[in-house]
């Protein structure tokens, strides 16, 4: 079918028997002779002056090695893009997960006791919690040096003209949406080791996502303590989930560096799960006032949208999220005119990352509500409004997107038709639809977009490929496995995926962007090709052949339409080796797509080629408790490819129950600044109980820039399911939920509220 | 309070010195080194941390280590062990794409086994049910379900075969043990 006889197989993933037998490490595991333990002091406050305080009897008490303040804490060390973020807090602090000390002891015991003995006096600020409050004159600095809370950063576009556009519009809509702070909740907690050689020189383990960077954030960090010219070298666990948690570096890591180096010892901090709630990143919340129209055939003619983003008391990359919701509000259908315009600003609440999506989902909510909500006002039908406004292959959108590979039309008639052909629908029950773009070929949001990679063979027909990529569960270890085994004609099970180690891995920007599989994948192949030319042209010399009259296939390398001249690629790869001035196979490769940066104006082709994908579900809303129930799900995705169809739609099943927690029962509970659900039991996830029957059509579009043809699928699967869900329970009861998670409780009131007006 | 205890930990019989104040998790990742078992609250919300205790699956970070005296412990390092060749439900779990992340694993492995030793057969009602207590953040559960499905039905071709002690590494630990512990299995 496909012709290829690795690539398309549903080969388990690499490292799932190591899982399987609980022999995999992750950083709960890593215990190194002499290691400490540290903890971390969180404010009492949302927001607060310090005081004063006194560390002596943390100090005094046996077995505790450090104790650090804010004072501790080099001058110029900052964390996160906007820099307003010390390790460890002198002054003030700005929200209740702001550090304010640490210390180091022999035992998690010790250290929990020790920071239970240091006293720390503030006096209580005013503070703001409201993003729209905390945009008025006269609203409480949560940063004073900054002078204004909202952030200064540019997210502000118009392509076209919105108002004449509006003008020509024969139906608009407009409405106000809302989405709260929900959280990764990966099953392993964060933690990192962090440990100095006898030259200065750092290790850290830590469950990252991002190595190099990470790599470059602490030697940073080294620079900040008067240690120039140090090396840093980051290992990686496995890691227990990521989801976008692990792309920013954080206090703990910087922390237990500063702490390991005052100890002269490995120091490790470790979060139990309470702390996983509260001093962990959450998706950024946002406010969003969307106006959208249509001429009489349904043809969008214009979209606007003014957006207020909840930054929290500090900043890291939740607030750039707005360039990527960029992508749905310009480029989510054919809509000529856009304006853009979203403002963080500073509270003292928490504060974001990112997360699945990259702010997609929230975009994303608002868009695909309000194209129902349009379909409605303009009479049409809400898929066949959708078909009338798809993206085509061969498109430019207005933001400068090139749309080459598009499969949204075949989304489009897959979920349909599954979706349609079940029994007759029943009262209360109801079907919505939702779409999505994502990049599917990485995003420039660094000055490189690559990833390196370096393969070696062995003696006997193995592989080795150190990749700059990271697996995080998602299975890149598989992508790459399948990509370079294909290509050299192996197995799976003959290629040794490393990416755990910078001191062996090559560079790479990061686990984001649904990125690794593109790119990661592209640079694997490029090093395959590599090793490939090499190892023909020396079987060609063998056996007095063109190296075009050769293949690789079956662990064999042989000449085309000459059975007699074969020879099993591990005697062929031994010849080459024990030959006179004999060589190993060894090949590299550095792969950065061609994705474009964005400009002043935000124009650019961000992505060399993008995903889509469609979700429909037909819901069941009980009309006396407000309860939805999710009868039947459809996720059909153009992906390009698929490189492992089973590990494609592990993906999809994930992310699209990771959606609906996000659409129907997740919400991180904030009051005054304070998390009141920090723990499984009242933070509402998705059990085994709750899992609903999911389909994953697959579109294969093969993409011209893909290996194999494949394109990023991780994020996905969680993009347009709230709004899917939000359709579906209008189209059901005929009540429209604006603000997520849409719990019985709003549905009920709405229920309530509309049989009033009735 | 430093006390002895008695138990059998994967088919082998085990003495130690214990704290009274510490849960059968702490012993068994941090006293005996058995890291399969994980930590992921600590509170008895999202069963990482499950192992078998006398046939019954639990959680070990709410499970005081000294309560296991004189029974029969099962670990996730105890379901290959004898054989070095997978127990069908982790065998399963790798055929079915029921491992991502793979730290909810160890805990899942162990709530089907508790599920599937008991009844083969179980539907999938009753797998979510037995599930209900194991969070996975990766999967969506889907190929976890499906994955217990499948290694049920092959533990119950293999004891209609009569050949479960032949083919079920897991069982066979389980027998073993029983035995040492001078219990019958019915
Ligand atoms: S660690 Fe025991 S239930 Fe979560
Ligand atoms: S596989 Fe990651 S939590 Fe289940």
């Amino acid at each position: 079918m496909s012709g290829y006889n690795i690539v398309g197989q549903r080969v388990p993933k690499l490292d799932a028997a190591q899982k399987a037998m609980g022999r995999a490490e992750y950083i709960q595991d890593v215990k190194l002779p002499g290691m400490l333990y540290g903890k971390i002091l969180y404010s009492k406050y949302a927001h607060a002056k310090i005081t004063a305080m006194d560390i002596s009897r943390a100090l005094a008490l046996p077995g505790v090695h450090a104790v650090l303040t804010g004072k501790d804490i080099p001058p110029k060390m900052r964390m996160g893009f906007y820099k307003d973020n010390p390790p460890l807090k002198a002054d003030k602090v700005c929200c209740f997960r702001d550090e304010v000390a640490a210390v180091a002891a022999v035992s998690e015991q010790v250290a929990k006791k020790a920071v239970s003995l240091i006293e720390v006096e503030y006096e209580v600020l005013p503070a703001v919690f409201d993003p729209e409050a905390a945009m008025e004159k006269d609203a409480t600095l949560v940063h004073e040096a900054h002078k204004t809370n909202v952030l200064k950063l540019p997210w502000k576009l118009h392509y076209g003209d919105v108002e004449a556009a509006e003008k020509d519009s024969a139906f608009v809509v407009e409405d106000r949406f809302t989405t709260t702070w929900v959280t990764h909740c990966c099953l392993s907690t964060s933690g990192a080791v962090a440990l100095f050689d006898a030259s200065d020189n750092l290790t850290v383990y830590s469950n990252t996502q991002i190595p190099s960077l990470a790599q470059k954030d602490f030697l940073e960090t080294l620079g900040a303590m008067g240690l120039k010219g140090k090396r840093v070298r980051v290992i990686k666990p496995v890691i227990g989930g990521g989801f976008g948690s692990k792309l920013d570096t954080y206090a703990y890591e910087h922390i237990a560096i500063l702490l390991a180096h005052k100890c002269r010892k490995p120091v490790k901090i470790l979060f139990d799960r309470k702390e996983e709630f509260e001093a962990t990143s959450t998706r950024q919340p946002t406010v969003i006032y969307i106006r959208q129209g249509c001429d009489k055939e349904g043809h969008l003619t214009f979209r606007d949208i003014r957006m207020v983003l909840d930054n929290g008391g500090r900043t890291s990359w939740g607030a750039t999220t707005p360039s990527v919701m960029m992508m749905p509000i310009t480029s989510l259908y054919r809509v000529p005119n856009v304006r853009y315009n979203a403002k963080c600003v500073y509270t003292n609440n928490t504060y974001s990352q990112a997360m699945r999506g990259y702010g997609n989902p929230q975009a994303t909510f608002a868009i695909e509500s309000c194209m129902d909500m349009l379909a409605q006002k303009a009479g049409i039908d809400p898929v066949a409004f959708r078909r009338i406004n798809q993206n085509e292959p061969g498109d430019e959108t207005p933001q400068g997107f090139k749309i080459t590979s598009c499969g949204l039309a075949q989304c489009i008639d897959a979920v349909e038709k599954e979706l349609t052909q079940g029994s007759p629908l029943e009262d209360g029950e109801g079907i919505g639809y939702a779409s999505l773009i994502h990049v599917g070929g990485g995003a420039r949001i660094y000055k490189s977009d690559g990833c390196g990679a370096i393969l070696k063979m062995d003696d006997y027909g193995r592989v080795d490929i150190f990749t700059g990529g990271t697996d995080m569960g998602q299975g890149l270890d598989n992508m790459i496995a399948q990509i370079v085994a294909e290509e050299l004609g192996l197995l799976a099970e003959d290629i040794n995926v490393v990416h755990s180690d910078t001191d062996v891995c090559p560079w790479d920007v990061g686990a984001h962007a649904s990125r690794s599989t593109f790119v990661a994948g592209n640079a694997a192949l490029g090093a395959a090709r590599r090793a490939k030319q090499t190892l023909l042209a020396f079987g060609a010399k063998l056996f007095e052949v063109a190296p075009e009259d050769l293949v690789m296939e079956n662990r064999t390398v042989s000449v085309k339409n000459d059975p007699e001249k074969t020879m099993p690629v591990d005697k062929l790869l031994r010849k080459a080796h024990f030959s006179p001035g004999g060589t190993m196979l060894m090949a590299d490769y550095f792969y950065d797509p061609p994705n474009e940066n964005m400009g002043k104006d935000f124009r650019c082709n961000l992505s060399v080629t993008y995903s889509f994908g469609v979700h429909g579900v037909r819901v069941h809303v009980d009309k006396e408790t407000g309860k939805v129930l999710v009868k039947n799900y459809v996720a059909a995705h153009d992906v390009g490819r698929a490189i492992n169809p089973m590990l494609l739609e592990g993906q999809v099943y994930g992310g699209v129950i990771m959606g609906l927690g996000y659409a129907l029962s997740e919400e991180v509970m904030i009051k005054d600044g304070q998390i009141k659900n920090p723990n499984f039991r009242d933070y509402k996830l998705f059990t085994a109980k709750d899992a609903v029957p999911i389909m994953a059509p697959v579109i294969e579009t093969h993409d011209p820039d893909g290996p194999f043809g494949a394109k990023g699928i991780g994020e996905p699967g969680c993009v347009p399911t709230a709004p899917a869900v939000a359709n579906a329970i209008y189209n059901a009861v005929g009540v429209r939920i604006k603000d997520l998670p849409i719990t019985p409780e709003k549905v009920l009131a709405a229920i309530q509220e509309q049989s009033k007006g009735s | 309070m430093t006390k002895t205890i008695s138990f059998i930990l994967n088919g082998d019989e085990i003495s130690c010195d214990i704290q009274d104040h510490w849960t059968l998790l702490h012993l068994l990742r941090e006293e005996l080194g058995l890291i399969g078992t994980k930590e992921g609250c600590g509170n008895g919300e999202c069963g990482a941390c499950t192992v078998i205790v006398d046939q019954l699956a639990i959680n070990s970070c709410l499970f005081l280590a000294a309560d296991v005296q004189g029974k029969q412990i099962q670990t996730i390092e105890g379901l290959a062990v004898h054989t070095g060749s997978l127990h069908p439900i982790q065998q399963s779990f790798v055929d079915n794409g029921g491992i991502q992340c793979g730290f909810c694993t160890p805990g899942m492995i162990m709530s089907a086994k508790a599920l599937l030793d008991k009844n083969a057969r179980a539907d999938k009602e009753a797998i979510k049910h037995a599930l209900a207590g194991n969070i996975c953040r990766c999967t969506g559960y889907v190929q976890i379900l499906d994955s217990v499905e499948a290694a049920g039905r092959q533990m119950a071709g293999n004891q209609g075969k009569g050949a479960a002690a032949a083919k079920d590494p897991g069982t066979i630990t389980q027998q073993s043990m029983n035995k040492k512990a001078g219990e019958v299995i019915t």
